[in-house]
């Protein structure tokens, strides 16, 4: 139902009419208060301060439990959110406690984005919820509701004024969370010191522009106190697990060689004011106001965002269901055209390749090319001196059946046989020793195909052994 | 034993011929309360930790009459200043000049980065001025402005020390003497500042962060005063808590924190550690903190300093050294051509070796 509709009814006259009985729909809060108890109620709180300020000891405190928890190291690089989820029960009714932690807020030597983690995980839980919200079959009833409920940020109790870091961060959750601040550790805080600190934290508070959760006053019940809790504001709180008697009694407090502090003692600290008005008086309202207020502005941000409007140009209430579909179509025409980019993309991109591996191909082509021409033209040369080697040969063997020849007819002396002997072959055909040297020389100088001198000499001998000579007709 | 006897008699025959010179200590107080002293202290940590409260408690005085504390909107983008405070105090005919620096803005913007940078620098300029003045002709009357102490604060909400903590001390802690305290430590029950001491001794350990050690008590010193002296070196860092007002606690008027359950006095050494702080600081080791920064800081720096001009002179021949220095046994250039000449050859004869040695391995084979 879309704004103006509302206003059509409320110009209707109307009447208030007098009961002639008792009808009984006064008992619809009754109805109302059995469901919810059924159903459970849900809390959040996120814990924002320094490392070591108190904030799991003040959650012990509050809730009169111990929650699990280890010591956080001064030494981590950022700041992140570490969520615990409780189920609480008192009398008959079931609390699902979420408790936030921001582990290393503070610690940082830059901490110019230690907001930003904080931040994220709140618009984080609105966007699960809107998800949710704006689901085709949904089951809100169901849902199990993440978003916070309440901040309290804890305040160092240095005795002067907020810390920039403080300043800076709150600035940035005013607006997306209800804010309780709260100074941590009170019991170093003198009362003089405390009423001037108070003063110059709200003062500093309301300069900046700073919005805090203020407790509501619109409801006669509750309307006095709320005010006057308004003016403790911020509640200087000490938290304790450990019991010391005092009197006749056993109560949460801290002892000091100098006195001991008690935690529920209104004239220690505010812890009591503090539970008072987180727990037992305005926790509905709390939820509330992340609801309506907070998520509301999320939502419409976003949205907004998203390009969906309440009024189209002409201020004519646009329906959802129109919106929906303009954009349908805006983004289907958007996937086609960028389909048609990228198959576009895909085509030109496969026409590069083939070009490049044409061309790759030429190259490879003409490279082959040049080296078998490079091969044939090796070829030659081998096959050049080959027959420059033969005719070298032809011509010593000549030479060689010509000397043979003329030794021939000259006797022999032994120890030259025995030289050639030597060398191995068997078809000793009386070669003088000069001639067996022109040989090796000759063999060392152009091996052919052997690999040493004397191979080389076997195979000219074999050579020698094939050619028919006619010594005489040499000479 | 015969040994021992002689000394004996020696020392007996000295005691019947009085000579006087016992009376050197008391010369050397008169010649001291006739000239008086100076102290440095530095204070440094974030805003809000008690530094000028105890201060002003500890030497008994308003040093902060007409402070001017920051807004944390102005504070988002502060950087440090160094802000001095001179007094000078009389106890008993001894003159003190004391000199307080202040290091407002320390660590309280956003981004802390090199926040300590312009106390670095201070200390670095003092001892500058320093090393002029000591060096220069006329010696008459230097005045002393290096820093002799720095007290730091460290917050006693935390688990231990904090990056900014461990940063602070180690870009500190070879210039000054650092003391390390507890800051608040009346939001602390006993067993907690127990933890935290250990847990701050062993963080100090394991960074290798090097504070202000008290010296070693001599061997011949009491029981009493070994005693007391091992106590004190149990209890560091100090557990402070200062106060500017006066409150009455037990029939007396003292200074202290009044509460609703009860009253914190300053000086019961059951509440806190500002005694012991007050009896260190002032009492016994004022001298000795000025002995270290003397003798070990300011003479670190100083050799640093040398160092670094000679070796910028002998790049730089034709620079004028403003101080007078002895020559260092830096090679001028002739004797540096020689040696490289002479190297290149050593490197040709070298290469000359392996050649003919693999010319020889080739030939064998």
């Amino acid at each position: 139902m879309a704004a103006t509709d509302v206003d059509v009814f409320s110009n209707e006259e109307k009447r208030n009419l007098s009961l002639g009985g008792h009808v009984g729909f006064d008992s619809l809060p009754d109805q109302l208060v059995s469901k919810s108890v059924t159903q459970g109620f849900c809390f959040n709180i996120l814990c924002v301060g320094e490392t070591g300020i108190g904030k799991s000891t003040l959650m012990n405190t509050l809730f009169n439990t111990m929650f699990e928890n280890e010591e956080a190291s001064h030494y981590q690089n950022g700041v992140y959110l570490r969520p615990r989820t409780y189920d609480l029960q008192e009398s008959n009714v079931h609390l699902k406690l979420t408790i936030v932690d921001t582990v290393g807020f503070g610690d940082q030597i830059n901490k110019e984005d230690s907001y930003k983690p904080i931040v994220d995980y709140i618009d984080t839980q609105f966007e699960n919820y809107l998800q949710e919200e704006l689901k085709i079959k949904r089951s809100l009833f169901n849902y199990h509701d993440t978003r916070i409920h309440i901040c309290l940020y804890f305040i160092a109790p240095t005795g002067h004024s907020l810390k920039s870091l403080d300043l800076v961060t709150m600035k940035k959750l005013d607006s997306k969370v209800n804010i309780i601040p709260i100074i941590a550790k009170a019991d170093t805080i003198s009362k003089s010191e405390l009423h001037k600190f108070k003063i110059k934290i709200m003062s500093e508070l309301v300069s900046n522009g700073v919005q805090i959760y203020q407790f509501p006053t619109d409801d006669e019940a509750v309307s006095e106190i709320n005010a006057s809790m308004n003016a403790h504001l911020p509640f200087a709180v000490v938290g304790s697990v450990e019991e010391v008697k005092v009197g006749n009694k056993t109560v949460r407090a801290r002892q000091y060689p100098w006195g001991v502090v008690q935690v529920e003692n209104e004239s220690h600290c505010d812890f009591v004011k503090l539970r008072e008005m987180l727990i037992r008086v305005n926790m509905e309202d709390l939820r509330e106001q992340t609801h309506a207020r907070h998520y509301e502005l999320y939502r419409r941000c976003k949205l907004e965002e998203m390009g969906f409007k309440d009024t189209d140009p002409d201020s004519q209430p646009f329906s959802l269901q129109e919106t929906y579909e303009a954009k349908r179509k805006e983004f289907l025409g958007d996937l086609q055209r960028k389909e048609e980019e990228m198959r576009q993309m895909f085509v030109n991109k496969v026409k590069e390749t083939e070009a490049e591996l044409k061309e790759k191909e030429r190259e490879l082509h003409d490279k082959f090319e040049q080296l078998k021409r490079m091969h044939q033209e090796e070829k030659r040369k081998v096959e050049e001196k080959r027959r420059d080697l033969e005719e070298e040969m032809n011509a010593f063997n000549r030479k060689k059946v010509a000397a043979e020849t003329l030794s021939l007819s000259q006797p022999l002396k032994k120890d030259k046989d025995k030289k050639n002997r030597s060398v191995k072959t068997e078809n000793q055909s009386g070669v003088s020793a000069s001639s067996s040297k022109v040989m090796m020389a000759k063999a060392s100088v152009e091996p052919l195909n052997c690999q040493s001198w004397w191979q080389a000499i076997q195979c000219c001998t074999c050579l020698v052994h094939n050619a028919t000579w006619k010594p005489e007709g040499l000479f | 034993q015969m040994e021992i006897l002689k000394y004996r008699r020696s020392t007996c025959t000295v005691e019947k011929q009085y000579v006087g010179f016992a009376t050197l200590p008391n010369q050397v107080h008169r010649k001291s309360v006739k000239k008086g002293f100076d102290f440095t202290l530095m204070v440094a940590g974030e805003s809000g930790m008690g530094k000028s409260t105890l201060v002003n408690s500890l030497f008994l005085t308003d040093l902060y009459k007409d402070r001017k504390l920051l807004n944390a909107e102005e504070r988002i983008n502060q950087t440090v200043e160094i802000i001095k405070h001179t007094v000078d105090i009389e106890e008993k005919g001894v003159k003190l000049k004391l000199t307080i620096v202040d290091t407002p803005g320390f660590g309280d913007a956003v981004n802390n980065n090199e926040c300590w940078k312009p106390i670095t620098d201070y200390i670095d300029q003092q001892f500058e001025q320093y090393f002029r003045d000591e060096s220069g002709l006329n010696r008459k009357n230097i005045q002393d402005n290096r820093v002799h102490c720095c007290l730091y604060f460290i917050p006693p909400f935390g688990h231990g020390l904090r990056p900014v903590d461990v940063e602070f001390m180690k870009a500190l802690h070879e210039k000054v003497n650092i003391i390390p305290l507890i800051a608040k430590a009346d939001c602390l029950t006993p067993n907690e500042i127990k933890k935290l001491k250990d847990r701050i001794r062993e963080e100090i350990d394991k960074f290798g962060i090097k504070v202000y050690q008290f010296p070693e008590c001599d061997s011949d010193e009491d029981e009493e005063f070994k005693q007391l002296d091992k106590e004190l070196k149990e209890c560091t860092p100090f557990a402070v808590i200062g106060s500017n007002t006066v409150v009455e606690a037990r029939g007396q008027r003292v200074r202290g924190r009044l509460y609703p359950w009860g009253i914190v006095e300053v000086e019961n050494q059951s509440h806190c550690d500002f005694v012991k702080l007050r009896n260190m600081l002032i009492r016994s080791h004022m001298h000795d903190l000025k002995d270290v920064t003397c003798d070990v800081h300011y003479e670190n720096y100083r050799a640093q300093c040398i160092q670094e001009m000679t070796s910028k002179l002998a790049q730089d021949n034709r620079m004028e050294s403003p101080i007078p220095i002895l020559p260092l046994s830096t090679p001028d250039v002739d004797t540096e051509k020689l040696i490289k000449m002479k190297d290149e050859e050593l490197k040709r004869m070298q290469e000359m070796l392996n050649k003919m040695q693999q010319q020889m391995h080739e030939k064998d084979q």
